[in-house]
């Protein structure tokens, strides 16, 4: 025992010793919450709009007023005729243009319907769903109001989406959830393999292996100091998206802690498998970078929804830990529900968990070959 | 009861009793390993007694390293049997690193740790503390201690090695394993490392070591010489420079590369090699040193010296790495 608590001590030396692991630890969270929620957002605030109105009158200019005045959107340009359109666009600001036929109040009056078309630039398409699902939605309010309640069945029946968990369609709700997974895999594998294959480099390792310490002690004492930190990297994540945000933890934050510490564990065992194969730091960075950035971020459900992929995506994300975890901390971070909800998910991160330790220590080279 | 005895006399440093029948610390029989293609160790095999300090001496590539990876069970032989401190190296090797101390090539410190640092994590990874065995390392450590807060990525080489020396030693080990310990060290260091192992045979601690440096073979008790994975010959370091078959001869000139081309020419000459200031060479026939002059003079070096002298480590290693290819 005291052997362990001398490696583990030396650990701890090497890590405080060296500031950009210390950076990569504390500072690269942090960062990355910020420009997720902040720079990645996929709000739209301001977009720069242009209107083309054939018809001129009291109702079009009622509806842009109430367009414009949303928020959402700004007015770049009013356009006299159709051609402007393209021009428009080519000069980049704007997004999207809203066309009024002619005689548009007129016809909805007479005939109870009229209608506008909604151009929007495609080369964006993210922001181009976004703008034409507001004004669609601005616009069917706006036909409701206008019919007043008197004529209530005279009107088309607009569809009410309301958005549960974001009514406000915040995307930071999205991304805090989505960014702590995808950091601790990251930090977690990274800093465990790079610091394994950091003595397989220098020489180290040779002298450890000749030590009377047994593998499973050198993994442990390896994991250890990464899981205290990752765990005090998780109270900050949470605590910045909490100051910064707002986004409060809704289901039991003892349940959220407890389910995180089961991720770190299973991240930090990842991390010793990923050093078994790899003989130098920068393949240990490389496969974890590689291996496990880009499949976090497009597979696992962190930005795209895995329903709408393929279902040979679907079959490869579901043996990437993060899916699962990702559903766990949405569910009790932002839903608020128990673990009667997500014991599947705990259930599978727990099995994995089990069979990367059974590995690394099969694995791990009690010799230099 | 033996071991006992043995205890008490590590406690109290006495000097080791001496024993008539040596015991082997290492026993190794056709030990082979090859990598890929490449054979690495070829059929080798020797023996290392109780408190000796036995070299290895070979030019890089000669499978040095390969061999003490061996022996600290850090890698397994294709072929043959290991054994160390009377353990299989294969199938004991849980028991046997208790009992080895080994300093590889590249000197295994952890560069951000302190000098003090290294040596306590060693420790404690071994079971013991630097205060039970501050004795046996004193003379090494008391060097550096007054660097001892220094980060061990700062050090000198010279220094290095002496840390590196006293993590190794800090256990106790019956069994020094030094792989190149004076590689990319100074002169005066080196000097200074061979006295200190000198020093530490008093412990009844066995040394191999290997080292490309021939001039380091005198310090050893036995000497093997290896080349090309294997070993060329095995004996006191005194007893393979009396193995040298020839009269050798130096022979100086200011054109020392003339000299040497010009050597090479004549048909008369079996071998020349450059050491130092002169050329070795030895001749077909011993007594011809006066025609080899008279040779020079007419091939227009008129200031050669030709003196006959006592060949050393690496003229006899070099003479065997020519009948190995000869043969």
């Amino acid at each position: 025992m005291k052997r362990f608590l001398g490696f583990v001590k030396k650990e701890f030396q090497h890590i405080f010793r060296d500031y950009r692991t210390l950076f990569i630890l504390f500072g690269i969270p942090a960062a990355q919450i910020l420009i997720f929620g902040y720079a990645v957002s996929t709000d739209i605030k301001n977009a720069g709009v242009a209107v083309l109105d054939l018809s001129h009158d009291e109702i079009t200019l009622k509806l842009t007023d109430k367009i414009f005045s949303s928020g959402f959107f700004k007015k770049t340009e009013n356009l006299l005729n159709y051609e402007d359109i393209d021009k428009v666009f080519k000069k980049g600001k704007t997004k999207a243009v809203i066309v009024y036929e002619d005689d548009f109040g007129k016809k909805l009056i007479s005939e109870g319907k009229a209608s506008l078309s909604i151009i929007s630039d495609g080369s964006e398409p993210n922001t181009a769903t976004l703008i034409t699902n507001y004004t669609t939605s601005i616009v069917n309010d706006f036909s409701v109001e206008l019919a007043g309640p008197g004529l209530k069945n005279t009107i088309r029946i607009s569809p009410e989406v309301k958005m549960l968990y974001n009514p406000s369609l915040k995307s930071h709700f999205m991304f805090v959830p989505g960014v702590i997974t995808l950091i601790l895999i990251l930090i977690c594998a990274l800093m465990t393999s790079v610091t394994i294959t950091r003595e397989k480099e220098f020489g180290t390792m040779e002298v450890l292996l000749v030590s009377p310490l047994r593998p499973i002690q050198i993994i442990l004492g390896k994991v250890m100091p990464y899981f205290f930190l990752s765990f005090v990297n998780v109270l900050l994540i949470l605590l910045l998206s909490w100051l910064v945000f707002g986004l409060p933890v809704k289901g039991s934050i003892f349940l959220l802690l407890a389910e995180c510490m089961l991720y770190i564990l299973m991240s930090l065992t990842l991390g010793i498998l990923i050093s078994t194969v790899s003989k130098t730091m920068q393949q240990a960075i490389f496969i974890s970078l590689i291996g496990l950035m880009l499949p976090t971020i497009l597979l696992s459900g962190f930005i795209f929804p895995i329903e709408n992929m393929p279902k040979i995506y679907d079959y490869v994300s579901s043996i990437l830990p993060p899916r699962y975890f990702i559903v766990i901390i949405k569910n009790i971070m932002i839903k608020g529900t128990g673990f009667i909800y997500i014991w599947k998910e705990t259930l599978i991160l727990i099995v994995m968990t089990l069979v990367f330790i059974g590995l690394s220590v099969r694995k791990f080279k009690i010799r230099l070959e | 009861m033996a071991l006992l005895n043995r205890g008490c006399r590590e406690r109290l440093f006495l000097p080791p009793v001496k024993n008539n029948h040596m015991i082997k610390v290492i026993e190794s029989s056709g030990i082979a390993k090859s990598f890929g293609s490449t054979m690495a160790l070829d059929d080798i095999s020797f023996f290392v007694n109780e408190s000796e300090i036995f070299g290895f001496i070979g030019p890089d590539g000669a499978g040095k390293t390969t061999l003490f990876r061996i022996i600290t069970t850090l890698l397994l032989p294709d072929k043959g049997n290991m054994k160390v401190l009377g353990m299989d190296a294969t199938s004991d090797y849980k028991q046997l690193r208790k009992n080895i101390g080994y300093m590889p090539g590249r000197f295994s410190l952890y560069q951000d740790l302190s000098v003090e640092e290294n040596l306590n994590f060693y420790a404690t990874v071994f079971g013991t503390t630097v205060e039970e065995n501050y004795e046996l390392i004193a003379n090494i450590y008391s060097h550096i201690e007054p660097f001892k807060k220094r980060l061990a990525g700062k050090l000198s080489g010279g220094m290095k090695q002496k840390l590196a020396l006293s993590c190794a030693l800090i256990h106790k080990p019956r069994l020094l394993v030094l792989d190149e310990p004076t590689t990319g060290v100074d002169a005066v260091s080196r000097s200074e490392f061979w006295d200190m192992l000198s020093k530490l045979r008093q412990y009844n601690i066995s040394i191999i070591v290997s080292t490309p440096y021939m001039d380091e073979a005198i310090r050893c008790d036995r000497v093997a010489l290896i080349q090309n994975g294997k070993i060329l010959s095995i004996d006191t370091p005194q007893k393979i420079r009396a193995g040298f078959s020839r009269k050798l001869f130096t022979v100086k000139s200011v054109e020392k590369y003339k000299l040497i081309k010009t050597l090479r020419k004549n048909p008369e000459v079996l071998t020349s090699y450059p050491f130092g200031d002169s050329i070795h060479v030895t001749l077909f026939n011993d007594s011809s040193d006066n025609s080899l002059f008279e040779y020079l003079v007419r091939e227009g070096i008129n200031d050669a010296v030709i003196q006959e002298t006592e060949a050393g480590i690496e003229d006899r290693f070099l003479e065997l790495m020519e009948k190995g290819v000869t043969a």
